[in-house]
């Protein structure tokens, strides 16, 4: 089961402004009543996309028609904090993100991005506010993440080092970010730790 | 230098390390409920595994139960995740605690509850309300879906190490102070991020003098401080209660019980940061805003963006203050409430219930406050039954409802309308959390719902109830 290697992320980005954006903004629970994830692209941020009283589009970053194609998100600190719901890393993927770029992340959302092959990586509040500076000016501006440099540089110029555990960057570059076949591997030894613990 | 608990215990359930250095950590218990277990079923269908140790997987129904008449889902997309979950369970031989079992309820409830949650164990499971289990000195943490995937497959998660903040809270709690105020004081403190990368330790005599449910209600909330796991070292309480348990094996229950105890940290344990609170300095604590550190005591005013002392902050308090609706600069007592909600998986417990009816005997719910009170489980709504509570709160003018996660979250028929706002003994107050996208929410103890849901408006318990100083926390 060969998985794809992140390497690179290339791609227009947008900003979504805020601190401690958490999974229910990002997936409100009422779309959770699923038994796929197929779907849940639509819904993304939905409750801040829409107006609850009228239904009709806000000014929502992601409903301006500039950033339209966007595949990369940029944030603020905390993002994915809250609920565990894979729902969310999920709606984004499936919206069409490739990669987050953010101040922080709650750690349960990064885990699940990482096993989605979708990047979370950070940067300073000063170096995101010129990359979102830079989109903003110029809609079109590509945003690329090295994956093997640890760099986020942009089409104008801009060239930061990025923060991100060395495991997770790891499991994209060398293309083993699910873990699913090298846990079954060790089965055997699974078997003997589990008759070690005193578990009824 | 000794270890800690969360080292012990990490070390134990250690299988190896993987490639990309990450360790490949067994889980001895797993926990899993409706809404994010399906998709992790089908993904096993899908590789063509099973579920390789289905005796330590446990499945309960909770999030979209409705609590009036439990076992009739109003829509067929609820239907729909319940009979996946039977089927699930039945093909892969996993317990299930369904509704007629009379032992269904929230997963954090119900784990407890039958002496699933044991010391020195690692527990997973799809809700990252899964640190409540931490109580019981157990690494209990919350993943996602293809994670539990990833546990019913091989009982393994690949996982990073935390570090381990101790947060110990010492001296007197004071009169009308519970557990749910040192948890969202701890969040106000330390922040709603301040938490990322470490585990929580609670310790000092606030926790030691806590019962084992208060304690529940600390760790629940470990993570709307940041923290994936927090934890209380086990001691003769721990031991107390779980003796006896469905689940608990008794045959040479002394033996287990010093197991149990060894877990906890060493006296001369390393910790990465270690934070003191003074237990006098917490009040009744109440959320102004939109996330669980937006916390105030309930003596003190809303915060006023004219005050803020950066513009991040002043952006933040304009921005919930926008959402909440409520006026910058005023006491938060007295701003009026619509709905009233004791429950969740936070403080839906016996002792939550029994606290509350000490005080609201005598007492109506506010004309035009609609409240409810949904009891964590079938057995804590039993209990409460048996000792006549539901009919204290029946008589106070709540709503005696089914066991579920009810108006916590928004995948039930319990939800907020327009932009209600709902005085709430849950964990969350997001923007939209209770199913309304304009709902609001304002965090506090069940005793301080109470007060709220009679006064009609945020109230001081201590002032309403006459509140007389604690025995179990004092």
């Amino acid at each position: 089961m060969a998985l794809e290697k992140i390497t690179s992320v290339s791609g227009r980005a947008v900003f979504v402004p805020g601190a401690d954006i958490d999974t229910d903004r990002i997936i409100p629970a009422r779309f959770m009543k699923c038994v796929t994830f197929d779907g849940l692209g639509e819904f993304a941020f939905y409750d801040v996309r829409f107006d609850p009283n009228t239904g009709e589009k806000t000014n929502h970053p992601l409903n301006d028609s500039r950033f339209d194609g966007a595949t990369i998100l940029l944030a603020g600190v905390n993002f994915g904090c809250g609920s565990s719901r894979e729902h969310a890393p999920q709606s984004l993927s499936k919206y069409g993100f490739k990669a987050v770029v953010a101040e922080s992340f709650a750690e349960i959302f990064f885990g699940n991005s990482t096993g989605l092959a979708m990047p979370c990586v950070c940067l300073t509040a000063a170096e995101i506010d010129q990359l979102r500076q830079a989109v903003e000016a110029d809609p079109s501006v590509e945003i690329t993440l090295d994956m093997a440099n640890k760099r986020v540089r942009s089409s104008t110029g801009l060239d930061f080092g990025f923060n991100m555990p060395e495991s997770a960057r790891d499991a994209l570059v060398a293309g083993r970010w699910d873990p699913i076949q090298e846990l079954l591997d060790r089965e055997p030894q699974i078997a003997d730790l589990a008759k070690a613990l005193h578990y009824v | 230098m000794g270890k800690s608990l969360y080292q012990k215990v990490w070390d134990a359930h250690t299988v190896g390390k993987l490639a990309d250095g990450r360790t490949q950590l067994f889980i001895g218990t797993h926990l899993i409920h409706e809404v994010t277990s399906p998709q992790a079923f089908g993904m096993l269908r899908d590789l063509g595994l099973t579920v390789k140790y289905p005796q330590r997987t446990f499945a309960t129904v909770d999030h979209i139960v409705p609590t009036e008449n439990q076992d009739q889902p109003v829509d067929p997309l609820a239907a729909e995740m319940m009979s996946a979950l039977r089927d699930n369970c039945d093909d892969f031989g996993v317990t299930y605690f369904d509704l007629k079992s009379g032992k269904q309820g929230i997963v954090h409830v119900v784990g407890p509850e039958q002496g699933i949650t044991q010391p020195g164990t690692t527990i997973a499971c799809g809700d990252s309300h899964t640190a409540t289990h931490g109580a019981f000195g157990a690494i209990a943490f919350g993943i996602g879906t293809t994670q539990v995937r990833d546990v019913l497959a091989t009982q393994t998660l690949a996982m990073e190490p935390l570090k381990v903040r101790r947060i110990e809270v010492t001296g007197q709690l004071r009169p009308g102070v519970y557990a749910k105020d040192v948890t969202l004081h701890i969040i106000r403190i330390l922040g709603a991020k301040g938490g990322i990368g470490y585990a929580y330790e609670y310790a000092g005599n606030v926790f030691d003098d806590m019962s084992m449910e208060e304690r529940m209600t600390v760790c629940n909330m470990a993570i709307e401080g940041g923290a994936r796991c927090g934890y209380v070292n086990p001691d003769a309480k721990t031991i107390a209660y779980l003796q006896g348990r469905p689940y608990v094996d008794m045959s040479d229950f002394d033996t287990t019980a010093a197991r149990w105890l060894s877990f906890a940290s060493d006296s001369d344990a390393h910790y990465d940061d270690v934070v003191k609170i003074d237990a006098a300095d917490i009040e009744p604590t109440v959320t102004w805003g939109i996330s669980p550190d937006h916390g105030i005591a309930i003596s003190e005013t809303i915060p006023d963006p004219a005050k803020a002392s950066t513009a991040l902050e002043k952006a933040s308090i304009d921005e919930a203050l926008a959402y909440m609706k409520l006026p910058a600069g005023a006491p938060i007592k007295g701003q009026k409430i619509d709905v009233a909600f004791i429950g969740s998986c936070t403080n839906g417990r016996l002792s939550d219930f029994r606290e509350v009816a000490k005080y609201i005997q005598g007492h109506k719910v506010a004309a035009g406050v609609k409240a409810i009170a949904v009891p964590g489980s079938q057995i804590v709504a039993h209990q409460c039954e048996q000792e006549g509570i539901d009919k204290i709160f029946s008589a106070a003018g709540f709503e005696w409802r089914g066991a579920g996660c009810s108006m916590c979250l928004a995948m039930n028929p319990d939800k907020l309308v327009g932009d209600q706002l709902c005085a709430s003994s849950s964990n969350r107050n997001f923007k939209g959390r209770q199913g309304s996208p304009t709902g609001r929410t304002v965090l506090m103890s069940p005793v301080m719902v109470a007060a709220a849901a009679i006064a009609g408006s945020i109230a001081d318990a201590r002032e309403l109830f006459e509140l007389e100083p604690q025995a179990a926390v004092a």
